[in-house]
Formats: structure tokens, sequence, C-alpha cells
């Protein structure tokens, strides 16, 4: 009974949300906001990836708060999931062929998200990207070696250094006298890997916070058992 | 058109679930799957007829030749976003495990519908 009201309920939204969306024009060319974008980040930016100079430019304020919510859910996590007596992993350790290719791959992970935070302005990827490919190579590693520990000191450090360095190159934008997060440094010859003022130290900093920060959310996940 | 279609239909699958499910992990797996279909729907929004990615990696390639950029960057903010919810969603779920040592709401008082 309950599964024939839940399905009419939703054949009723299906059938509107669809009727509203058939009417849209599907596939015309950006206008308005977006050829704006479109045509001016390589003058205004110095940066190729239109959608990077959005996230981290024009739209940096916002980026800033979505580092928050992160940072805010991790918090989060590790305040309803704490435990006074601490908790363990209740893994077993893996086969002896999981626990040697893990530990051939996990440098090579980390090497390939440094590249995609560094390179988020000339290739597709970025920051957040970036630090979630560290943090899957971390996962392989918990989930291989039931021993392997995470230094949660030093995760902190990285994790508020990153931060940290964040706001204040947001703030030199103020001192320089211009507004919260305006670019100051030279912006560079287009497709190379010195381009686009500030928007390369962005994003490694934003890199290693998120890096840090799933790190820490699959760290306190993981570890269910008490004792 | 088709993946307007495909974007309600995962909307819609994803409700179902967490109208109909018992199991809290399954709901919390259809709040995720609401949460690609919004995103398969903003960046189907943005999509232009044979352009390439908004990145200007080769000299002749030109703006009109691209697609509308901000749904994806408006996506890369919603992903995070949806990262965050899930995971605090998980840790209340372990929780309530751990508390009632079942996942089914329906053995978990007040909270059925």
């Amino acid at each position: 009974m309950r599964k024939v009201i839940a399905i009419l309920l939703l054949a009723v939204v299906g059938y509107y949300i669809l009727g509203t969306l058939l009417n849209l024009p599907f596939g015309q060319k950006a206008t308005g906001v977006g050829k704006y974008y479109l045509d001016s980040t390589i003058k205004e930016t110095g940066t190729v990836n239109t959608v990077t100079s959005i996230v981290v430019s024009y739209r940096g304020f916002d980026t800033l708060g979505e580092v928050t919510v992160l940072f805010l859910a991790a918090t989060g996590l590790g305040a309803i999931l704490f435990d006074k007596k601490g908790k363990k992993r209740s893994l077993q350790n893996a086969s002896l062929i999981v626990k040697t290719s893990s530990k051939m791959i996990y440098p090579l992970t980390v090497l390939l998200g440094a590249y995609v935070f560094v390179h988020g302005h000339l290739t597709p990827g970025g920051g957040f990207q970036g630090g979630a490919i560290i943090a899957t190579g971390t996962l392989l590693m918990f989930m291989a070696y039931r021993s392997f520990e995470t230094n949660h000191t030093a995760l902190t450090i990285i994790e508020s250094l990153a931060g940290l360095t964040f706001v204040s190159i947001g703030i030199s934008g103020l001192i320089w006298g211009y507004s919260f997060l305006q670019n100051i440094l030279p912006l560079g010859t287009p497709n190379e890997l010195l381009s686009g003022g500030i928007i390369p130290l962005i994003y490694i900093a934003v890199g290693f916070k998120v890096g840090a920060e799933l790190t820490t959310v699959l760290d306190t996940l993981l570890k269910t058992i008490k004792g | 058109m088709i993946y307007f279609i495909t974007s309600v239909v995962l909307i819609l699958t994803g409700m179902y679930a967490v109208l109909v499910k018992k199991n809290l992990i399954k709901i919390v797996i259809g709040l995720s799957i609401i949460d690609s279909g919004v995103h398969l729907l903003m960046i189907a929004i943005g999509y232009v007829k044979n352009a390439t990615a908004p990145i200007f990696s080769k000299p002749g390639l030109t703006a009109d030749k691209m697609v509308d950029p901000v749904p994806q960057a408006l996506v890369l903010t919603s992903i995070v976003i949806g990262l965050a919810v899930t995971a605090v969603a998980l840790s209340l779920v372990i929780r309530l495990y751990d508390h009632h040592k079942t996942l089914d709401i329906n053995k978990i008082r007040k909270l059925k519908w």
C-alpha cells in the first residue's frame, strides 16, 4: 500500500518536472554570464581552464565557503563519532599480494593527486579532485594494513596551515588596495605552469586541505570497534 | 533531451528509495542518487551541441565551440556539499546502529511515517 502511494506521488512529481524540462531549449550556445566568462577568462585571469577561473577567481569567496562546509562536516563527524575509550579498525590484514601492490601504488596515487591539483588551472581537475585522489590512496593503505596509522597532529597542522594560506592570500588582496581574493601577482603566459596569478597557489592550498580532511574522515569512519 | 529524462528518472529513483526503503543505509544511498540526478540535470542544461570542454588548451579553440562553464563550476561546489552531507548522514547512522543494534527504521521507534 505504501509503495503504491509512493509510486503515485512520484509519477505526479515526475510528470510535472519533465513537462517543465521538455520545454527548455537543449544544446543552445552559451549566453549571458557563461559567454562573458568564456570570452574574458584569459584576458582577466590568465587561466585557460574556464571552470577553474570561475571556481577560484570569479566565485572565490564561494569556494572559501565550500571549504568551510567540508571542514565543518569533518569536525561534526569527529564530534558525533567521538568515544573516550578510543576505537580501532576491525579489518583483518589483507593477503600478501594486496599488501605488496598497495605499498607500490600508494606513492604513485599521491603523486597523481599532486599532479592533478598543481595543474588545476591547465587541465581538468583541481584542488578538490586532487585531494580526493590522495585520500583514495590512503584508503587503500587503510584497507590493506591493519596497523597503518595516520599522524593526526600532522594532519591537523597541514589542514590549518592550508586554510590559513587561502585566507591570507585573500586578505593580501585587501592589503594591496583591491577587494578580497583579488589577484595581486603577474598573470604570466597562458597555458604555462606558472600562470594565472594566485589561482594555482589557492588550488594547491585547497588540495592539501581537502586531502587532509578526507583522510581524517575516512580514518574516523573506519574505526568502528570499541576498545 | 535523453539527459533530461535520465536525470529525472535518477531523481525519482532516489526519492522512491528515500520514501519506501526501511534500511537507513539504503535511504542514504537514495539521497546520493538524488544528488547524481541533480548534477546530471545541471550539466545537461549547460550542454552545447558539438562543443568541447571549456579549456583553451590548444590554439584554434574558440569560445563559441565550448559548453557553458557556469553549471560545471556550480556542480563542483554541489559535489563537495553532497559528500559532506553523505558523510554526516553516515556518521548519524553509525551512532543509531550503536544505540539500537538495528538499521530497520520500523524497529527504531519514533522514526517511521
